[in-house]
């Protein structure tokens, strides 16, 4: 199952990663997984979150720059070679993963990790027929 | 002191002598921009149909100003005066809205041009025995080939090197023997901070003098160039719409720059009423050119602000002294002797549809040179999440200003609304150079 991403433009200026996070938590919003692409002169903060509708109502409200992204959540086996197993899934079936980071917390003994694919329908059918584990938004927003 | 002249009769003439030669020149000048449908236009309004209308130099005041925008409306033909197959040279300049000036030179103009820089590299007391590195930007720019064509005449050895790649510069001052350079003032304390990098010594150079010009600059950066090279500077002014380098320049007691007064007519206007200003006052440099044909220029407002000194120089010269240059009375820039309007730039910003409206220009010092940071904001609808998207965006800006101010810029993206909103264009100029 698809899961929704919100990448939000920061630009070079101290606290304001600051800024983000403090208007997430007022708001009661809960950031599951996080990661920053940054350049020498901005960044793009990549958030996966509890409530993404409410998430991105309030950043764009408050002027962020946001957009959302298609991701999608696998649970891979906590122990040495787990991510090279589903990588050579990936490798195999011909998918091309953009970038992929991991959760803050985990929710059985597996380790959860986002993907973004190029081609996440595709995706999405691979990992359905090879019987792996994606997270819901269900459980996202109840994790 | 021994003062030498190029042209001792001429460059000592008594005011009356020079003002005899003006009056013939001007009457001269004004029957070839008769030629042009612009000045025709602008002549018959001060009813003026011929030059016998020009009875005395008051009469000059009569003619209309003549500002940069005439001759961008005119481009590219409106302020030719003479036919194509008498015209050897052409030099234009980047406009400020996209439209580029332009500037033609019979044979003759290049002849009368040439003679007044032998006349500056002279009083500066370089001589054809000199070995001269032309640093300037050749090309369309006049800079370079002015200086070239006067450092010919008086015979010195030309080196025709051009700007930048500092290395080079460096390695050819040691290979050739270099004695004389001609260079923007930031450009020289760039190539100092760089000697250690060509592993040069300065002991290896034989430098004695460097003319500066293109970008005004201060008494204290004379004083810092002549301190940490070793040399004497010597200050010079010009602009292409007055054919360029050697309007005025400094002879060797260096006490501001000789204003060539039979090749041009120098007045200082207050530049809100257009009047005279009392003499010695500061105000804007109206210049006419009396020596140049093709492209008959008569009083044009140089938006420069200076003074002319009212003692004479003790090197006899006749031909009163301009001031430095003390500011514009426009917003135009000058980055490491480039012109730039910030028009241009917001030109080029605006242009691209994933910036939104906001812009902010700055200008700073790095080391020794300028280096300008232009701010954008970016469009939020645009945005796709994505930061190579955002890279290529900013590498594209980058693209876009170069090839339209020729300066290598570095561009800062911003969230939108994070820019300080600013009521007039100045006020998107933020300045950080030390004031002088």
């Amino acid at each position: 199952m698809k899961l929704t991403q919100i990448s939000v433009f920061l630009e070079n200026r101290k606290g304001r990663l600051y800024d983000v996070c403090s208007l997430l938590g007022k708001n009661n919003i809960n950031i599951r997984a996080l990661t920053i692409a940054e350049t020498e002169s901005f960044g793009v903060l990549r958030i996966v979150v509890d409530k993404s509708d409410l998430a991105v109502k309030t950043l764009k409200a408050n002027g962020f720059v946001a957009n959302l992204t298609d991701v999608i959540a696998v649970e891979v086996d906590d122990k040495p070679g787990g991510l090279a197993g589903i990588l050579k899934i990936f490798a195999d079936s011909d998918i091309n993963v953009e970038y992929m980071y991991g959760f803050v917390e985990k929710f059985s003994d597996n380790a959860l990790l986002v993907f973004r694919f190029e081609d996440t329908d595709k995706a999405q059918k691979i990992l359905t027929d090879k019987g792996l584990k994606v997270v819901t938004r269900k459980e996202i927003e109840g994790l | 002191m021994d003062v030498p002249f190029w042209n001792k009769d001429i460059e000592t003439a008594d005011r009356s002598r020079l003002e005899e030669i003006q009056l013939r020149r001007l009457r001269e000048i004004v029957g070839w921009a008769l030629n042009t449908p612009f000045y025709k236009k602008q002549l018959r309004n001060a009813k003026i149909s011929s030059p016998d209308d020009i009875r005395s130099l008051c009469d000059l005041k009569k003619i209309p100003f003549t500002t940069k925008d005439d001759l961008r409306i005119n481009f590219p033909r409106g302020l030719l005066a003479v036919e194509m197959k008498d015209v050897v040279r052409i030099h234009s300049s980047s406009g400020t809205t996209g439209i580029p000036t332009v500037i033609y030179y019979s044979r003759e103009d290049i002849e009368n041009w040439t003679e007044m820089l032998a006349r500056c590299i002279t009083a500066s007391g370089a001589a054809r025995s000199d070995i001269f590195q032309n640093m300037m930007t050749y090309g369309m720019f006049t800079g370079g080939l002015g200086l070239h064509y006067g450092a010919e005449r008086v015979g010195m050895a030309v080196i025709p090197i051009g700007g930048g790649n500092t290395k080079r510069q460096i390695k050819t001052m040691k290979d050739f023997g270099t004695t004389v350079l001609h260079v923007t003032p930031s450009y020289l304390l760039h190539v100092h901070t760089k000697l250690e990098e060509a592993e040069i010594k300065r002991e290896e150079l034989v430098l004695r003098k460097a003319f500066t010009g293109a970008e005004p600059h201060s008494e204290d950066i004379r004083k810092k160039i002549e301190q940490v090279w070793g040399i004497d500077v010597y200050n010079s002014y010009g602009l292409s719409e007055l054919n360029g380098p050697g309007v005025a320049f400094e002879c060797i007691y260096k006490n501001d720059m000789h204003l060539w007064e039979d090749g041009y007519i120098v007045e200082i206007i207050d530049p809100e009423t257009g009047q005279q200003v009392k003499d010695g006052d500061s105000g804007e440099v109206v210049l006419t050119n009396l020596i140049r044909k093709a492209s008959p220029i008569l009083r044009y407002r140089t938006r420069d602000l200076a003074y002319l000194h009212t003692d004479p120089c003790p090197c006899g010269r006749t031909h009163r002294r301009l001031s430095r240059i003390m500011g514009r009375t426009d917003d135009m820039l000058i980055i490491n002797g480039i012109n730039v309007f910030p028009s241009q730039i917001e030109e080029v910003v605006m242009k691209i549809p994933q910036v939104a409206t906001n812009y902010i220009i700055q200008v700073e010092k790095r080391g020794e040179l300028d280096h300008l940071t232009v701010k954008v904001e970016i469009y939020p609808k645009l945005f796709l999440g994505d930061p190579s998207q955002l890279e290529a965006l900013k590498g594209r800006i980058i693209e876009d200003l170069r090839s339209a101010i020729i300066l290598h810029p570095s561009v800062e993206l911003h969230e939108p609304n994070a820019l300080p909103v600013s009521e007039g264009k100045a006020k998107r100029v933020i300045d950080l150079r030390p004031k002088e």
